[in-house]
């Protein structure tokens, strides 16, 4: 009745394809974009940046990454953790070597790094498939973490081998380092998040992305009509690796400021990045984001129910918070397999009806 | 309101932290659960119930009642700096992370915030530079004092000449297991013993690869760097290949009592650091029993009085006290701030009269801390496991470290980083 295609006309081809198809779609995410841009910096602080909104934003870039390659692409990878290291290892030594560039280029520049690596990586992607892909991108994790902690050259010789994050800004204001405001930091990561959500929305709906879905779907039957195997894998595994090392970037660079590689990005980012995909929806640029929301966010909030409202014992919120989140997977999954996009999307064509369902 | 709306409004409520109370708050970002916990729930109960004990006996600190708000991290970076940020609003006086890599994180955070942090015998250790470092403290002893400890030990069991010896370093692949390398490999130097640095990935469950190495390279002696599950594996490693557990010695985070129980009697001579007495042989026991454990108000399970862990989170718990009574002494105000904390804690004096009068009499070494040093003097001592009467004993006094090697690593290391963080040097009157 509220939410309705009736009456919403299109006279061009182009009202046609275009990525929000009904006026109440487009308007609600004109809606939710002014109120991240205009609204949110206005009420944000410290705790909020740092604890809630930056994750969420820096993971959902990451889940976006992710979702290209094995969502839209269908190519299994647990190496994840590997390539924000490279992502983030890559703006320090970036940061570090050229002190004088704009952290924004950095940023973007670590992508790039971290593409070379994970196409470097996604060659082995041509011969092995499915579980045999997996085993051989967690090679990639392990060799990655590895690498970081073994040569020196990568920490600048550190005595402890960690890397921290120096003073960078634009525009005058600081971005990275301890003196950046909050809502400089939360904006920066929220404009990179719409920037490389809009980019990834429009490769998927491209040639490109139809060649990844062609290479999912069967691989052998979009290689009789015409798609290249070689070309679509590795571009893939490009543009995923870009994504992710970009995230990698922030998540060391705005988010945390100093990260050691073995601890920050273990085998665990890998599958807590996989998970976020899985259960916020495979093939999805919105399940990203409801994915990463609900393993950022939900912690958060159970964490605060249990230990600020009802005062437990902090050991055991954690341990029931374990046990709480396992459930909810579960039963999501169990509701629908699809994961939590697929939910919204069912929710949407049954709202088209309501209150007429045939 | 719909179901939606109402989700909604519970959903930001929550998130917000809550709002500040007018007691003196100290956050223990403390953990208790994970691989770390069974060294993280003793010291974290040994740090909750002393401000107990200071509130109950004493009325608080100065008259106003400490407020300790626990934060769990799981000795993870991710959730600490959660921790940090959450409690941050509360106005704290001082922040213990209890681990290095946190400490890491926080350093920039708390001088921008002006909140000092005191990394007692963890951290970074160039930190003791207070020129540079104005608002972290490491006081009384730091890893690089601890590396020189062993090396003197060992120096001292072979009357000074130990040209030929293998030394094996067995640490935790993080920042906190490659502090004491570049110290080592100095007194490797200059004494002329052989280091292999054999490093164990977190968590430390497994290290048969290791041992193997040790087993097969049989080096003299054998320090180790672990925390959590890694120490108790390490050790029963160490029981598995037969090695002398009296050349086994572990820095003062690898020698409490949950790390030598589950291997049995054969950990028996295994040798730990440590910067404070053992055992509960102090008046201070005898209060923290009456008015804290009997009088029902003790952390967690009440049960780890007494132990290496537990001690050393109430030391650390007493020197906060006794850093915010000088401050509240030097700014004649009860109400201290976070900045005032600090002062407080430059200014601080441990005498014998004041641990005396504490009921912790020779509880740890006599030391002052100044603007220069945030230091202390860097004593250690040594102690080893009785497994038949399951008890740790100090083996030597309280002996300093090697400062030649030690002070020029120090301000290289921290000079490095007042010039990477454009940080201005304080000059100290």
């Amino acid at each position: 009745m509220f939410y309705r295609q009736a009456g919403d006309f299109k006279t061009t081809y182009r009202d046609d394809i275009q990525t929000f198809p009904l006026k109440q779609d487009r308007w609600g995410y004109y809606i939710v974009l002014a109120i991240a841009f205009l609204v949110v910096p206005f009420f944000i602080n410290d705790y909020w940046t740092s604890a809630v909104m930056l994750p969420f934003l820096i993971y959902a870039i990451a889940a976006l990454g992710l979702n290209i390659l094995t969502g839209y692409c269908g190519q299994v990878s647990l190496g994840t953790g590997g390539f924000l290291a490279v992502g983030a290892y890559g703006c320090y030594k970036i940061m570090t070597s050229f002190p004088d560039l704009n952290i924004f280029v950095v940023v973007l520049l670590s992508g790039l790094i971290t593409a070379a690596v994970g196409m470097l990586f996604g060659i082995p992607s041509l011969r092995i498939k499915g579980f045999y892909l997996a085993v051989a991108t967690l090679a990639a994790q392990f060799f990655l973490v590895w690498l970081f902690n073994k040569v020196p050259w990568f920490y600048n010789n550190s005595a402890s081998g960690q890397i921290s994050s120096p003073e960078r800004s634009m525009f005058g204001y600081a971005i990275t380092g301890p003196n950046a405001d909050a809502p400089v930091r939360y904006l920066f990561c929220l404009t990179l998040l719409v920037m490389l959500a809009w980019v990834a929305r429009n490769l998927t709906r491209g040639r490109l992305g139809r060649s990844w879905m062609a290479i999912r779907d069967m691989d052998i039957a979009a290689e009789i009509i015409g798609v290249n195997p070689l070309r679509s894998k590795l571009s893939a595994f490009a543009v995923s690796s870009f994504f992710i090392g970009v995230a990698g970037a922030l998540f060391f660079s705005v988010y945390l400021g100093a990260v050691e590689v073995g601890e920050a990005f273990g085998i665990n980012q890998s599958f807590l990045v996989l998970f976020m995909i899985i259960i916020g929806g495979l093939g999805s640029i919105f399940g990203s984001f409801v994915g990463a929301a609900f393993l950022v966010l939900v912690p958060v909030l159970l964490k605060n129910i249990m230990v600020n409202w009802l005062g437990w014992p902090t050991d055991i919120a954690v341990h029931i918070e374990f046990m709480v989140i396992g459930g909810l997977i579960i039963v999501f999954l169990i509701a629908e397999p699809h994961g939590l996009a697929q939910l919204w999307r069912l929710a949407k064509d049954k709202f088209l009806l309501w209150p007429f369902p045939h | 309101m719909n179901p939606l709306k109402i989700v909604g409004v519970a959903l930001i409520a929550t998130l917000a932290s809550t709002a500040a109370m007018a007691d003196l708050v100290f956050p223990s970002l403390s953990y208790r659960t994970g691989a770390y916990g069974a060294n993280g729930i003793p010291f974290a109960d040994g740090y909750a119930d002393y401000f107990t004990l200071v509130n109950e006996r004493d009325g608080g600190i100065g008259g106003v009642a400490a407020k300790v708000i626990e934060c769990e991290t799981g000795y993870n970076t991710q959730k600490g700096v959660e921790c940090y940020e959450s409690t941050k609003g509360e106005s704290p006086l001082i922040y213990q992370p209890l681990s290095t890599g946190i400490t890491y994180q926080l350093i920039p955070k708390v001088t921008a915030d002006g909140i000092p942090m005191h990394t007692m015998g963890y951290g970074r250790t160039s930190a003791k530079n207070g020129q540079v470092f104005s608002n972290v403290f490491n006081y009384p002893a730091n890893y690089w004092d601890g590396a020189s400890h062993a090396i003197n030990h060992i120096l001292g069991e072979n009357g000074g000449d130990i040209k030929d010896k293998n030394v094996a370093l067995v640490y935790h692949n993080s920042a906190y297991g490659k502090e004491p390398i570049r110290t080592l490999t100095e007194l490797s130097a200059k004494h002329g013993f052989k280091l292999t640095e054999v490093p164990v990935d977190h968590p430390g469950q497994e290290q048969k690869s290791q041992w193997l190495q040790i087993r097969r390279t049989r080096p003299d002696y054998v320090l180790m760097w672990g925390w959590g599950v890694m120490n108790q594996v390490a050790i029963q490693e160490a029981v598995n290949i037969g090695y002398p557990m009296e050349n086994f010695i572990g820095i003062w985070w690898s020698g409490s009592e949950n790390d030598v129980i589950p291997a049995g009697p054969k950990a028996n001579g295994y040798k730990a650091l440590t910067f404070h007495a053992v055992g509960s042989d102090f008046p201070v026991f005898d209060d923290i029993k009456k008015h804290v454990v009997d009088a029902g108000k003790a952390a967690g399970a009440g049960d780890q009085v007494g132990t290496v862990l537990y001690n050393r989170g109430m030391y650390a718990a007493m020197l906060a006290v006794e850093a915010a009574k000088t401050a509240q002494e030097i700014h004649g105000t009860k109400d201290i701030n976070a900045g005032q904390m600090r002062d407080g804690m430059e200014a601080l004096v441990m005498d014998a009269a004041k641990m005396e009068s504490l009921g912790m009499a020779g509880f740890g070494p006599e030391f002052t801390v100044d603007c220069k040093n945030h230091g202390g003097p860097g004593l250690g001592a040594m102690q080893q496991w009785d497994a038949g009467a399951g008890e740790w004993k100090l083996i030597s006094d309280f002996e300093a470290s090697d400062m030649d090697i030690i002070q020029p690593l120090i301000d290289e290391d921290s000079n490095a980083f007042a010039e990477e963080s454009k940080i201005e040097v304080r000059e100290c009157a």
